[in-house]
């Protein structure tokens, strides 16, 4: 048997290095005349293991990590196409404490297939759950995913067999699947990891998606700043085209379904539905007024379904094993499980699936392993920019949509970005005024001119001008831009700024008080 | 810097950019990613040419241009170096890379240095939280930034 070795392929495993080091194992393989297949898989999501080389081995596959161009030659002489020691041995990847702690079922292959290749894609489980729904109903397989519990993975967390049963019965002589793959928050990833890493499992589900409500058209909204998702992606789109998954006759089916992946343009309001239509039919990527809802009136004025990578991507499984398996994880309304990024200054910094219903302390200290930097955690901003900011007072908060809403929360697309003690949180607050007003679309007025004097005002309260009176201030305006706002950029702005005000009130303190308490 | 092409050169590559695109569903977009993959950025000549094929106003195409971060109304430097700047970075202290590269480059963000080697850019999340601060360099993502790999970029972009 030639030995295989995987090599990730991830963006984020390239920015550690795994070019060079796919680089130097080629050399070394052809400088000692052995002859290898070389895999490009996805990420296991270890950001800190990776660059992470695998083997596999008589004895199943086996982890070097993190594996720098240098320790090559050495790996080789230790005989790691066997799995031999070396000081970068990891053994079997799902021992690994981080990934078996898990429970991946969105995840289940990604960083453990070849990405491109529709075969290991099947081996692992892949087009079951398409197989299943074609011999359903429409309505049968919306039951299905209503029944599952899934919701929005987005943020918004709307039940998504709702959502399909909208469009199922709402007529249209054309029909749509909108994927929103518009990751723009900072601290998540888990889109980007699985269109690098498993692309397939995003076409079944919007194939499925597309059986389910009688769309014949898909399309992926891919951000610019992620060309190795959109590479993948088209690539994958091709392969599944010839081998009949797309087409006129989705797998010999009477059904017909074909996609297309688009790439924006650097717009951040455009990861908004109304804003990311309008940007897909040509148009600057301005939020719409709802109702009408896209599901009657989305895409060319279309029945449309838009949803997030993750929703969609985890509806293979739920048609494979069955909504009764899928709702087993969990709590409360939020069921199955949930694709945590932890990320920023964090020791142990990655993707980790697991059930709904972790706390926030458990993620940060537990899994994360505290801060990379070694110094206290401060806060932890949970949900992207529009996101609160945490306390460790709150770190008993279980990751659950209503519990992250009732302590002024969100858990948005599910990133959390860890900040030491020396985070000012003024700043970080100053900073979320400052993003909205970048990123604005311009529509409604609160989100348009309240942002640009959210940091104005803040300016004034770093400079100790009429502190009491500015606060005052800043409260007001972000009153108005939560209930004013047209969309959740100027709605949910407010989330960081007023959870850094209320948990953290001594960095909005007049400066010499703050210089003189350090 | 960059010879600007003619203008009626400008609008024979558009056309037919515009020609390839033009079945598409919803075309604008993707002809201005490859308008300004042709020409490195969107010329204004180009755009009268579009608002025509496309039957729709000048100002329209206009206001999609401008209304897009990631299209250029001029060339960038021969390298283009976006450094990011969102929270995740922030809390690995991209603050003080930017202010570093900044002084290393003698440029500030949107600028482009004088001998037109490199384009410094603000981009907010590359995804690459797990390893910030992040930045990419010509379309090449590079994480945990720190002053060896900055010296390291600064040294490819100015040779």
């Amino acid at each position: 048997m030639i030995p295989r070795i995987y090599i990730p392929g991830d963006s984020g495993a390239l920015a550690l290095g795994a070019e060079k080091v796919a680089k130097a194992i080629a050399g070394e393989l052809a400088e000692r005349g052995i002859e290898a297949k070389i895999v490009r898989n996805g990420s296991r999501g270890a950001y800190f293991l990776e660059p992470m080389v695998e083997v596999a081995t008589a004895n199943g596959r086996i982890a070097y990590g993190p594996v720098k161009p240098s320790d090559v030659k050495s790996l080789f002489d230790s005989g790691f196409l066997t799995g031999g020691h070396h000081k970068r041995w990891l053994g079997a990847p799902d021992k690994i404490p981080f990934l078996a702690k898990q429970t991946r079922l969105t995840f289940a292959r990604c960083g453990v297939t070849d990405p491109l290749s529709l075969e290991s894609y099947k081996k692992h489980g892949g087009l079951n759950g398409l197989m299943n729904a074609l011999a359903l109903t429409p309505a049968a397989i919306v039951a299905e995913v209503t029944e599952s519990g899934l919701r929005g993975r987005g943020g918004a967390g709307f039940p998504t067999g709702i959502k399909w049963k909208t469009v199922l019965d709402t007529a249209g002589d054309r029909k749509y699947i909108v994927c929103n793959a518009d990751e723009g928050d900072s601290g998540t990833f888990a889109d980007r990891m699985i269109m690098e890493g498993d692309p397939f499992v995003l076409i079944e589900g919007m194939t499925i998606a597309g059986i389910a409500t009688g769309a014949t058209k898909g399309f992926v909204y891919v951000r610019s700043e992620y060309p190795h998702a959109v590479a993948a992606m088209n690539k994958a789109v091709e392969i599944a085209r010839k081998a009949g998954v797309l087409g006129a006759s989705v797998l010999g089916s009477p059904h017909a379904f074909d996609m297309e992946i688009r790439v924006g343009a650097g717009a951040y309001v455009c990861g908004e539905e109304t804003a990311l239509l309008d940007s897909l039919e040509g148009k600057r990527g301005m939020v719409r007024a709802k109702p009408p809802l896209p599901a009657h009136k989305g895409l060319f004025g279309k029945p449309t379904v838009i949803n997030n990578v993750i929703s969609l991507a985890s509806v293979p499984v739920i048609m494979d094993k069955g909504a009764a398996f899928y709702k087993d994880f969990g709590m409360g309304r939020s069921r199955g499980t949930i694709p945590v990024q932890i990320a920023g200054n964090v020791k142990f910094a990655g993707l980790f699936e697991a059930a709904f219903g972790m706390t926030l302390g458990e993620i940060v200290d537990e899994i994360g392993g505290g801060t990379a930097t070694g110094r206290p955690v401060k806060a932890v901003q949970v949900g992207g920019p529009l996101g609160a900011y945490f306390p460790r007072a709150l770190f008993d908060t279980p990751f659950d949509y209503e519990a992250f809403a009732a302590k002024d929360g969100l858990i948005g697309h599910a990133g959390i970005v860890v900040f030491d003690d020396t985070a000012d949180m003024l700043k970080q607050a100053r900073f979320a005024m400052e993003f909205c007003a970048i990123e604005s679309c311009g529509k409604c007025t609160p989100c348009r001119i309240g942002s640009t004097r959210g940091v104005e005002t803040i300016d004034k309260l770093a400079a100790g001008i009429e502190p009491e009176k500015n606060l005052a201030l800043v409260t007001d305006l972000c009153n108005t831009m939560k209930f004013g706002s047209l969309c959740a950029l100027g709605g949910f702005t407010p989330y960081p700024v007023m959870s850094s005000i209320t948990h953290f009130p001594d960095d909005f303190k007049p400066a010499p008080v703050r210089v003189a308490a350090e | 810097m960059t010879m600007q092409p003619a203008s009626t050169e400008i609008t024979s590559r558009t056309a037919a950019i515009i020609q390839e695109m033009k079945g598409l569903e919803g075309p604008l977009l993707p002809i201005l990613h490859g308008i300004q993959e042709e020409f490195g950025h969107v010329p204004k000549d180009a755009l009268p040419v579009i608002a025509e094929a496309l039957n729709i106003s000048r100002a329209e195409v206009h206001g999609v241009v401008s209304f897009y971060h990631d299209y250029r109304s001029h060339p960038a430097g021969r390298h283009v170096l976006k450094l990011c700047q969102a929270e995740s970075c922030q809390s690995m202290g991209s603050d003080a890379i930017a202010a570093k590269l900044k002084q290393l480059l003698g440029i500030g963000f949107h600028e482009t240095t004088r001998d037109g080697s490199v384009t410094l850019e603000p981009v907010y999340c590359l995804g690459l939280c797990a390893c910030s601060p992040a930045a990419m360099l010509d379309g090449e993502v590079i994480g945990r930034l720190d002053d060896e790999k900055l010296d390291e970029i600064v040294a490819e972009v100015l040779s």
